[in-house]
Order: C-alpha cells, then structure tokens, then sequence
C-alpha cells in the first residue's frame, strides 16, 4: 500500500541555518512573521508548525553570540495566538521539564489543546545545564545522568494531571443546578523522586485527552524513552540508509511497551533548496552555504569543537596547528551541539585530514562538514526524493526547516506540494479536525 | 477627560450561579469562540480593556495568558490583561509571555499580578508562604520582569551585514537580580515588547496590598463601598497613576439578582450595582470625583451585563461627552495617558 507522506514546518532557528542577511528575511519576533508561516503551512496541509526552545541568549567567549538570530517570543504565546488564525494545524513546542513545573505545563498544554480544538502537542526535552538554569528559581540542579527519569517522570505526572479529567464531566444542566457530575474531578496525587504534589487540576480534558508528544532522543535510552512514551520522533537522520536504520529500529522497540508501529511516526529535520532546474538549485544551494557559514561563523563553529578563541586565525586559511582543549568545554555556552562534541581530538584528526585532501581553508572544511541541505533540486526532483524515502521506510515524512523567516516555506508549498497531491501520497485536504486525527495516531484514554 | 472602562471577564459572569441563566453559555467556557465573542463585545463597546481573571485552583478554567493570546490577532483597538499568579510561576517565563502578547496584539496587552497563599500542593516546590511574604515576593516579581522587559533596549537588532552582527550586544543587558526568593541573571530571550513595558495591574484591598502596588503597579483595582470610600483608599495611595474603582454590576437587575441569590449566594469583595444605565453612569461620575481615574466592572452574568455595558451603559457616558466614540490609534499605555517609559539600561554600559 502507498504511504501517505506527512510534512510539518519548523519555523526558522536561532543558529546558523537561518540566513537573516538575505534581503527577503523578516521579522523573526513579529506575530505577523508566525501568522505568514502558519497560513502557509496550513495553506499546504501540513500536520504541525513547530517551535523550538531557547531559555538564555548563548554565549561564546564569554559574550552573548551576535553572527546568528538572537531572540524569541514565549513559545505558548506564539501557538496560542496562532489558534486564532488557523483551524487544523498542529501547534507544537519544546518545553522544558527542568525548569517548569508539571501542574503549569498540563495545564498550559491542555488550555492550548481547548483553544485550538485538539492541535496542541508537546516535545518533551529536559536541560541540566546552570547556565540556562541562571534564569530560574530552581536553578541547575540536574544530574547530566538524570535527564531522562526527570523527563519521563515529568511527563507521567503530568499525563496522570491531563487523565484526572474522563471528559464528561461538565453537564452544566441549568434546570438542577448541577454543573459538574462525579466527585472530586481533576483530584490527583502523585509522589515520585522528582515530584511530590496533590490536588485537584483545573482544567477539563481536552479535545485530544493529552496533547500529541514528541521525542528527540537519538541515544539508546531516548529511543526506549520516545518507545515508550511518545506519538512521533525528531530523528536527525534524514538519508536513506541512516534513516531507514533508525525507522527500523525505533518502531521495532515499539511492541516491547505493547504498541503498534503505526502509533509512532518518524520525522527527520530536512532543509531544502528549491530551483526552476536541479543545476540552478545546486547553485543556490552552494550561495546559500555561504551565507550560512561567513568566515566568522566558520571561526566560531571551529572553537566550538577547539574550545579555546580561535579570533586571531584566518577563515580563509589552514586550520590551527594546535590540537583542541580537552576538558570541561568553556568556550559556547547554551548550545546542545557542543554538548556532543564528545571525543574533540577524533573530530580534529578527521577535519585535518580532510582540508589536506581536499585543499579546504577553515571556511570550506566549515562549510564542508556542517550539513548540507537535505533536498536540493528542481521541485518535481525534490517532490520524488521526499516520496521515496517515505516509501522505503526512511521516514514518515519531514519537518521542513527554511532558511529564509517567514517566506521561506512558500515555494514548497506553491510548487513541490501540489506534485506530492498529484501522485496520490499527500493529502488535498485535512482528515480530522485535531492534530492526532491528522497524523493517524490512535487515540491515547487515561490509563 | 474620558473615563476609561474595563470589564472583568470571569466563567460565565461574576454570580456563582451566572452559568444557569437563560443566555448563558456554560458548555462553551472552554473554547476561544466564547472568549472571542465576549471580547468583541467589549470592543464593540470600546472598552479600554478586559482582563481575565485566573487561579491554580477550582472553579475549571483556561489559562488566562493563553485565551488572550488566542483573542488577539481575532481583536483590535481593545486592552487584554490576564491574571498571572507570582506565587507559583517563573518570572522569566511570564516576562517572556506577556512581552509576546503584547506582540501578538500589537501594543495591547497589560498583567494583573496575583498572588496565592493557596495550592502550593498542587506545585509541591515549597512550603505555603505567609502574607507578607507572598507580597514581598510579589513585589520582586514584578521588578524582574520589568527589567527582563527593558533587558534588550529598544534598537538592540541591527541586523548589520557589513559586520556580521545581528544583535548590538553593548545593548543587551543582564538584569542580575539577587533577591530573598530568586536570583534571575536575564536577558531575556524576547526583544523589548511594543509597549515596552507592558501595563501592570494589582487589586487591592487594604494597605499592604497598597504598598506593594505602589512599588509594582501601573493601575491599581480598588474596592470602595461608597463614594466616601473612595476618598479614603485612593488618599491612601501615592504614585500610581491610574486608580480603578471595582463595581459588581446587575444591569436592571434587582429581581434577577435576587432570583439568582435563591440558587446560590453571591458573595463579593466589592459594591454591587443593580440599576439603570443612566443610574450606574451617575453613580461612576460621583466616585470619579473622589479620585477614582476608572473603573472595571465585574459583570454579575454573561453576556447580559456586558451587553447592557456597552449598548447602555457607554452610549449614555458618550452622551454625556465622558467617553470616547471611536479608538484611536495607538497602544493600552496611550489609550490610559501614559507615555512609553524609557529603556532604564539605555546609556549604560551592555552586557559584557
């Protein structure tokens, strides 16, 4: 049978893929920016729009970062805005389980889920570092080791908050007077090591009973966390093999937690240049590297791995004689990438014997070894890579991440999705009204 | 001088039994589309604002935050002010939601701070705080997220290609707040709001309230009982501009009041109103002049109150020459006479 591809949109990043230098880029704060990005998403009958999390401005060198985007309204705001001016699209967000806490993130969760009639969903990530946690009352106080129990716990609690509700329990019966039927409804207690609370929960169930949960773990234990608890994955592994790979292996964790593997879908991050021919679209994907990747990102990007300041070298020269600095990593602060930066040494020995084979100054090895675009090529080209590797088993579809705030995501949705709806893979129009209905999740009844 | 007018949107009206009444949408407390329609309403009637009113505890409601947001790309011209519970919350994550609100409603949104003594179980992070404390709190809360606010001055993004640069980080700025219940380092992660600091609002009820409004607040909620009440709380209270008197209103509603006392009693903090249009129109220009620079009124069933505010009630102020005809342009700090403050890190050193 053919597989219906599903596309979502991430609306464009505080890093380097985003190119504010453009003169087509425009506000990235402005609701006007988010409004134009979500009628074009919904325009295009995308599951979800997406927004990623940020809760310090990151620093290098001991100075706020100021090459890429910097800033970013309050993710809630912006979806629950969005509610108003949409009807079918998912609103999706990162929120933090480090420095929130259960009861407000259910009950922001489920407001949004009401709002919008079913479209909210949620990705579950937890932070340990101090440095975020400098904004905060509690601080960092989490063990790099704990992040999934404190993640998982989170996201139990505040399931049992969302399940406190059956969902009929307002009969609001004007003639007796009784407004709620049942005792007690919302009561909850719930003690575990990193929550202790009780109570009755404000909000009634919503459309969807709990909101549609994403994971972005890639380690052993995030895929058992996202088998296990999850509706749809982040994967980083856009490609064929990689991502066949990681489809296989995550939906085959799945029976294990006593689940099915339609009850999870897999969705790579993929950026993309679109062009009227597939030369002319390598050629604009070449153009927008570079801007991606100016000299003094290339610098930047280069600490990251040497940590230690690298100002003094050339772009546009060899790479530094020296090897990196090993030990705590002082240099970018608030960047989860640096975090994986595990064995910095290996990464210096392979980027060294690759500028010398390839004759690449720092820029170009930069450039070089920080990814490509996803899908670059004339739409019809563009439209079949995406469609076959749904097919295959690479993926369920995509979050498209653009390069370009807010337009960005207007030629795809003008020229490649119309190609998708012509081979029969994509949807002309929405199946369901909430967002689970739309990806094709089963239901999720309290427990 | 126009009198400026809020209304207090709550469930489906101030009375505990407002849900029974005939026009009443029970089944629809959860949807934006009730929460919209009563917005435009008031808009309709050109309101300075609404506010939203909101608790950790029962009765079941959305959160207010996020209704107004959900309502403000849906309005125009008209103030939205959720409730914001200090106790329970992180300043940093408020500061940030309130600054997109005002985003999304383009220089329109204001918070009303609130503290609770109550459902610290329901967050299980401490303890319940006692009074003082809770104010005293309330009272830092609300100075970080005014510094959070100014954290980015107003042209921080430069978006200059000739340096590379997207932010001045010289106009950054770390608010590094130290105080007894949390230390915030800032900046914010959300650019200085249209508004710039968006407008604050506190009820009050007596003088330790008054104290922590006078620090915190924009616009103070009072209480009065009567007109002579009025002159004796806002003599109390020095250097907030604008003090709202609260009034719990039955429009022509004796008899329904009292019908609806059968089914349940309302109980109430404030004065209750049950006449005429004309009658509550007398009785605000009489409490106006005891010092009072508005009012929100607390609409005893919805949507029959507000209704009966703004085609009775506003109609009968323009009449007489007390209230405007149209919105003008502009934002909820124009609309109430206050000039968009300064940045107070302009001119300092940037966060280095």
């Amino acid at each position: 049978m053919t597989k219906q591809v599903h596309l979502a949109a991430h609306f464009p990043g505080v890093n380097n893929t985003t190119v504010w230098s453009d003169p087509a880029a425009g506000s990235h704060i402005e609701f006007s920016s988010f409004e134009h990005f979500a009628r074009t998403a919904e325009r295009a009958r995308f599951d979800f729009l997406f927004l990623a999390e940020g809760l310090r401005l990151r620093e290098q060198g001991g100075e706020i970062y100021d090459l890429d985007v910097v800033g970013r309204p309050d993710t809630f705001t912006v979806l629950a805005a969005l509610s108003g001016v949409t009807t079918h699209l998912g609103l999706a967000g990162t929120i933090n389980s480090t420095f929130n806490e259960p009861y407000e993130v259910a009950r922001q969760f489920a407001s949004l889920d009401h709002l919008s009639g079913g479209r909210a969903a949620w990705n579950v990530v937890t932070s340990w570092d101090a440095f975020t946690g400098e904004n905060f009352r509690r601080g960092g106080f989490l063990a790099e080791g704990d992040r999934y129990r404190r993640a998982e716990q989170f996201l139990r609690t505040a399931w049992e908050l969302f399940d406190s509700w059956r969902g009929d329990e307002i009969v609001a019966d004007k003639e007796t007077g009784e407004f709620l039927a049942g005792p007690r409804p919302g009561a909850f207690a719930h003690t575990d090591d990193h929550f202790d609370i009780a109570g009755q929960f404000n909000v009634p169930r919503g459309p969807q009973g709990r909101p549609v949960i994403f994971q972005a773990g890639d380690s052993n234990e995030g895929r058992d966390f996202a088998a296990a608890t999850a509706d749809a994955i982040f994967s980083r592994h856009g490609t064929l093999e990689a991502g066949q790979e990681f489809y296989a292996d995550v939906k085959g964790r799945l029976a294990r937690f006593g689940r099915t593997p339609d009850s999870l879908k897999v969705f790579p991050a993929a950026t993309f240049v679109l062009g009227d021919t597939d030369a002319d679209a390598r050629e604009q994907a070449a153009l927008v590297r570079r801007q991606q990747v100016s000299g003094q990102t290339a610098i930047k990007l280069l600490e990251q791995v040497w940590n230690r300041d690298l100002s003094a070298h050339d772009p546009d020269g060899p790479l530094p004689e020296d090897d990196p600095l090993l030990g705590e990593h002082t240099v970018a602060k608030g960047r989860a990438s640096v975090r994986m930066n595990k064995d910095p040494l290996a990464v210096a020995r392979k980027w060294r014997e690759l500028a010398a084979a390839k004759n690449l100054s720092i820029r170009d090895l930069m450039i070089e070894v920080s990814a490509r675009q996803t899908f670059i090529g004339a739409p019809s080209t563009v439209a079949a890579q995406i469609n076959d590797l749904v097919q295959r088993d690479a993926s369920d579809g995509f979050i498209l991440v653009p390069h370009i705030t807010p337009g960005g995501l207007d030629a795809f949705a003008d020229k490649v999705v119309p190609l998708l709806q012509e081979r029969g893979v994509y949807r002309t129009e929405y199946e369901g009204t909430t967002l689970r209905e739309n990806l094709g999740l089963p239901d999720r009844h309290p427990v | 001088m126009t009198l400026h007018l809020a209304v207090a949107l709550d469930g489906a009206g101030w009375h505990p039994a407002a849900w029974r009444e005939p026009d009443a949408r029970p089944t629809e407390l959860f949807t934006a589309r009730y929460w919209t329609d009563l917005v435009r309403e008031a808009q309709r009637g050109l309101l300075d604002l609404v506010t939203f009113e909101d608790s950790f505890g029962l009765p079941a409601r959305l959160d207010a935050t996020l209704i107004a947001a959900a309502v403000a790309p849906r309005t125009s011209g008209i103030g939205l002010v959720p409730t914001v519970i200090t106790t329970h919350t992180e300043p940093f994550h408020i500061a940030k939601a309130i600054a997109t609100l005002d985003y999304a409603s383009t220089g329109r949104a204001g918070v009303r701070v609130r503290v609770d003594p109550d459902h610290a179980e329901h967050i299980g992070r401490r303890a319940p705080l006692d009074r003082t404390d809770l104010l005293d709190e309330a009272a830092d809360y609300v100075e970080v997220v005014r510094r959070l606010w100014d954290s980015w001055e107003d042209d921080a993004e430069i978006r200059d290609t000739a340096t590379g640069r997207f932010v001045d980080r010289d106009k950054l700025h770390y608010i590094d707040f130290a105080g007894r219940w949390f230390d915030v380092k800032g900046p914010s992660i959300t650019p200085r709001p249209p508004q710039g600091q968006p407008l604050v609002f506190a009820l009050a009820h007596a003088a330790p309230v008054y104290r922590l409004a006078e620090r915190a607040a924009d616009v103070v909620l009072v209480t009065p009982r009567d007109a002579d009440d009025a002159a004796a709380i806002t003599a109390q209270i020095t250097g907030v501009p604008h003090v709202f008197g609260e009034l719990t209103v039955f429009m022509d509603g004796a008899d329904r009041l009292a019908r609806l006392n059968d089914r349940a009693e309302l109980s109430t903090d404030t004065a209750v109103f049950t006449g005429s249009p004309a009658e509550l129109a007398d009785l605000l220009l009489t409490w106006r002049q005891h010092g009072l620079t508005g009012f929100r009124l607390r609409p005893g069933t919805l949507p029959h109150d507000l209704t009966a505010i703004t085609r009775g009630l506003v109609p009968e102020l323009q009449q007489r020459g007390v209230f405007r005809r149209s919105y003008e342009n502009g934002t909820l700090r124009d609309r109430l006479g206050l000039p968009r403050p300064e940045n107070r890190y302009a001119a300092t050193q940037g966060a280095r």
